[in-house]
C-alpha cells in the first residue's frame, strides 16, 4: 500500500508538471485552433530568465521566498513578451493561410528559439538553484512527497481554477469564448480579436514560465533542449484530455503521469512511454476529441 | 599530492612483484622486424597514423641506444585501412615478410579478422586500440595482447568495486537506454550475475530527459538495493541522485565516465558528495608521457593523435619482451610479456593470462568536497 501511495504521488507530481505546460497549449488551441509547438521553448526561456534573475537577486542578498516570487515574476513577464512577439511575427501574418502553414511556422519558431538559447547561453546543462525551500513539517513524509512536489501540485490546482474562472466569469473571458466560437462574428460585434489572441499568448506564456521556474527548481538543472520533451509530453496530455479544454488538460496530464508512474513501478520503466502512448491511442479511438473535448466549436 | 605519489609507488611495487625479475641476454644479428599494422590511409587514418608515429619514435630512440640484443630494429608498416577484408591480406603479408612481432591492428573489426591468421603462424600481436572484449575473453588467441582497456573493462571495474571493495550484496543496474549507457549496463548486469555474493535486484532503463524520476527512485528503494550502478550521462544521473537523496535514501551510487564530469558536481551540488564514478586513469603527470608528447611535437610539429600513448606503450612492451626473452621465439616472448613489466607512458605495463594489460584503463573516483578524487 505504501508503495502504491508513493507511485501515486510520483505520478501526481509528474502529471502536475505536464499540466502546467499543457494548460498553455490547450488555451492557445482553444482560441485560434493552432498547436503552438514553440510553447515548450517558452517554458525553457522562462526557466532561463528565472535562473538569471535568481542569481542576481541572490547576489543582492534577497531572502529565499522573495527570490522565488521575484524571479518567477521576472520569468512570467519575459516569457509573456516572447509569447506576444512570437505570435505577432510568426502566427498573425498566417492567420488566414491554410492550417498547415502556421503549424510549420510554429515548428520553425521552436527550432529557432532552441538554437537561439543554445548560441546565446550555453549548450551545457546549468545548475538551477532550489528556489523552493524545504518545509520542515513535511520531513516525515519526504519519502512520499517533497516540498517541491507539493508546491507544483498546489500551483497547478490554483492556476487551473483561476484560468477556468477567468474564462467563465470575466469580460475578457467572454471575449475569448466569443473569439473561439467565431472570429468573424466576434469582430463584427466589436471584439478586438487581435487583442484577445495576443492576450491568450501572453497568458499561456506566463503559465509556461511558472511551469519553467517550478519544474527547473524541482529537477535542479536546465539546458536549451528541456522544452522539447516536456512540450511533447504536455501536448500529448492536452490531446488526451481534449485539446481546447482547460480541465481536460489537467485531467489528461494527471492520467499520463499516473500511467507512466505505475508502468514504471509495477512493470518496467523501459516501457513507460509505450504505456503512455498506448493509453493515448486507446482514448482517441473511443473518444476522438479527447476525454473532455467537444467535437465542434465551443473550444474553451 | 603526497597521497598520489604514495599510490603510484604502491602500484609500481605491486606490478614489479606481479611481473617478476629480469634476465639479460645479448646477441648481435640481423635487424629485428617490428610489424606495424593499422589504418595508415583512408577515412580512419587519423586513428592509425599516430600509432605509426609512436612506433617510429620508440624505434628511433631504442636504435640510438644500440637496439635490442645488439640488433637494430626495422619497421614494416602495413596499411589495413581498418577494413577486415584487407586486414587478412595485411596479416599474410607481414607473416611472409617474417616480422618478429606485430604492433597493431587499430580497429577491432580488422583485428578480429586478422588475429586468427597470426595465431596460426604463431606471431604475437599487440594492439594499442582494439577494445572488443572477445579478443581476450574468448581465450582463443594466446598471441593477442593489448594496451587499452576492453569495452567492458569499465563495467567490470564498477562491479568489482561495488562487490569487492564496498562489499554490497544487492545491486540495481539502471541505464538511459542509449548505446553507451545500455551497452555498459548490459556488461555490468552480466558481471553482477556472475559475481560471488552479490545479487542483481533490478535492471531497468529510464527515459532520458524526463521531468521527474521519482517513480524509478521509489522502485529502487523497494528493490532493497544497497547500490545503484548507472550507465549513462550526467543529466539523468544528477536527477536520479538528487531525488534519491531528497527522499532520504543513502543508496550508494556508482556510475561511469559519462558522469565523471565537472558538470555533474556543479548540477547535483551537495547531493553529488559520495558518488562514485569510474574514469580513465590520469597519465598526464607521468614524465614518460610528457617526454613522448614532446618528442612527437619535435619530430612531427603537432600534438599526437588518438591512441598515441597506447601505441607508444605497446611498442615499448613488444621490444622489451624481445629483450627480456632474449629471442624472438613465440613462447619465450609471450612468457616475457606476461611476466616482465615495462615502464611506459601508461605506467608500469605487463599483461594478464588473457592478454589484457594489468592496471591500464580505468580507476574509480569519488566526489569529495566538490571534486572528483581517485579512490585509493
Amino acid at each position: 500500500m505504501e508503495y502504491f501511495l508513493e507511485l501515486f504521488f510520483s505520478g501526481l507530481t509528474r502529471g502536475s508538471i505536464y499540466a502546467l505546460i499543457a494548460l498553455g497549449y490547450t488555451m492557445v488551441y482553444g482560441i485560434i485552433g493552432l498547436i503552438n509547438f514553440a510553447h515548450g521553448e517558452i517554458y525553457m526561456i522562462g526557466a532561463f530568465t528565472a535562473l538569471i534573475a535568481a542569481s542576481l537577486l541572490t547576489i543582492w542578498g534577497v531572502n529565499q521566498i522573495a527570490v522565488l516570487v521575484l524571479s518567477g515574476l521576472a520569468a512570467m513577464v519575459w516569457a509573456a513578451a516572447y509569447g506576444f512577439t512570437v505570435e505577432k511575427i510568426a502566427y498573425r501574418p498566417l492567420r488566414h493561410a491554410p492550417r498547415l502553414s502556421p503549424l510549420i511556422s510554429a515548428i520553425g519558431m521552436s527550432i529557432f528559439l532552441q538554437n537561439y538559447v543554445l548560441l546565446s547561453q550555453t549548450p551545457d546543462f546549468v545548475p538551477f538553484p532550489a528556489l523552493i525551500p524545504d518545509f520542515p513539517w513535511l520531513e516525515p513524509y519526504r519519502s512520499i512527497i517533497g516540498s517541491s512536489d507539493l508546491i507544483i501540485l498546489v500551483s497547478t490546482a490554483v492556476v487551473m481554477v483561476l484560468l477556468t474562472m477567468l474564462i467563465k466569469y470575466t469580460r475578457i473571458g467572454k471575449a475569448m469564448r466569443a473569439t473561439a466560437q467565431d472570429k468573424q462574428m466576434a469582430l463584427l460585434l466589436g471584439i478586438d480579436v487581435n487583442r484577445v489572441v495576443s492576450l491568450t499568448f501572453v497568458l499561456g506564456s506566463a503559465l509556461a514560465a511558472i511551469g519553467g521556474v517550478l519544474i527547473a527548481s524541482h529537477i535542479g538543472q536546465i539546458n536549451f533542449a528541456i522544452g522539447f520533451l516536456a512540450g511533447i509530453k504536455a501536448f500529448t496530455a492536452a490531446v488526451l484530455g481534449g485539446i481546447g479544454s482547460v480541465p481536460g488538460a489537467v485531467l489528461g496530464s494527471l492520467l499520463l503521469g499516473w500511467t507512466e508512474s505505475f508502468a514504471t513501478g509495477y512493470i518496467s520503466s523501459d516501457y513507460e512511454d509505450v504505456f503512455a502512448f498506448a493509453l493515448l491511442v486507446l482514448v482517441l479511438i473511443f473518444r476522438p476529441a479527447g476525454l473532455l473535448g467537444r467535437r465542434h466549436n465551443q473550444k474553451v | 599530492m603526497a597521497r598520489n605519489y604514495r599510490f603510484l609507488r604502491v602500484v609500481v611495487l605491486l606490478t614489479a612483484i606481479f611481473c617478476g625479475g629480469a634476465a639479460m641476454v645479448e646477441a648481435a644479428g640481423p635487424p629485428i622486424r617490428l610489424g606495424v599494422a593499422g589504418a595508415h590511409s583512408g577515412d580512419l587514418a587519423s586513428y592509425g597514423l599516430p600509432s605509426l608515429n609512436a612506433a617510429r619514435l620508440v624505434v628511433k630512440d631504442i636504435n640510438a641506444k644500440g637496439g635490442v640484443m645488439g640488433r637494430q630494429i626495422e619497421i614494416l608498416a602495413e596499411d589495413d585501412v581498418c577494413k577486415p577484408e584487407i586486414a587478412t591480406n595485411t596479416a599474410t603479408k607481414l607473416i611472409s615478410e617474417k616480422a618478429d612481432i606485430v604492433m597493431g591492428h587499430i580497429c577491432s573489426g580488422a583485428t578480429k579478422a586478422a588475429i586468427g591468421i597470426y595465431n596460426d603462424a604463431r606471431m604475437i600481436v599487440i594492439s594499442p586500440s582494439a577494445t572488443n572484449p572477445e579478443l581476450t575473453q574468448s581465450g582463443k588467441y594466446p598471441n593477442f595482447f593489448r594496451t587499452i582497456a576492453a569495452d567492458d573493462a569499465q563495467a567490470m571495474q564498477e562491479v568489482d568495486f561495488a562487490v569487492k571493495v564496498l562489499k554490497l550484496k544487492k545491486l540495481a543496474v539502471i541505464h538511459d537506454k542509449g548505446d553507451y549507457g545500455k551497452g555498459l549496463a548490459e556488461f555490468a548486469k552480466a558481471f553482477v550475475e556472475k559475481s560471488e555474493g552479490a545479487e542483481l535486484v533490478l535492471y531497468e532503463g529510464v527515459t532520458p530527459g524526463a521531468v521527474d524520476y521519482s517513480a524509478i527512485v521509489q522502485k529502487i528503494k523497494r528493490s532493497g538495493a544497497e547500490g545503484v550502478i548507472f550507465g549513462g550521462y550526467h543529466p539523468e544521473a544528477s536527477k536520479i541522485v538528487s531525488q534519491m537523496r531528497k527522499k532520504g535514501m543513502k543508496t550508494v551510487f556508482i556510475s561511469d565516465d559519462g558522469v565523471k564530469d565537472e558538470t555533474f558536481i556543479k548540477v547535483a551540488g551537495q547531493y553529488a558528495e559520495g558518488v562514485y564514478a569510474s574514469g580513465p586513469k590520469d597519465t598526464s603527470k607521468n614524465p614518460l608521457t610528457k617526454a613522448a608528447i614532446e618528442a612527437h611535437k619535435k619530430e612531427y610539429g603537432s600534438e599526437p593523435g588518438a591512441f598515441f600513448l597506447n601505441a607508444y606503450a605497446a611498442t615499448l612492451a613488444a621490444l622489451n619482451a624481445i629483450d627480456k626473452a632474449g629471442s624472438t621465439d613465440f613462447d619465450q616472448m609471450a612468457k616475457a610479456l606476461r611476466r616482465e613489466s615495462v615502464d611506459t607512458p601508461l605506467g608500469m605495463v605487463c599483461f594478464d593470462e588473457r592478454g589484457d594489460a594489468i592496471g591500464v584503463g580505468f580507476a574509480m573516483y569519488v566526489v569529495k568536497d566538490g571534486v572528483y578524487q581517485e579512490v585509493l
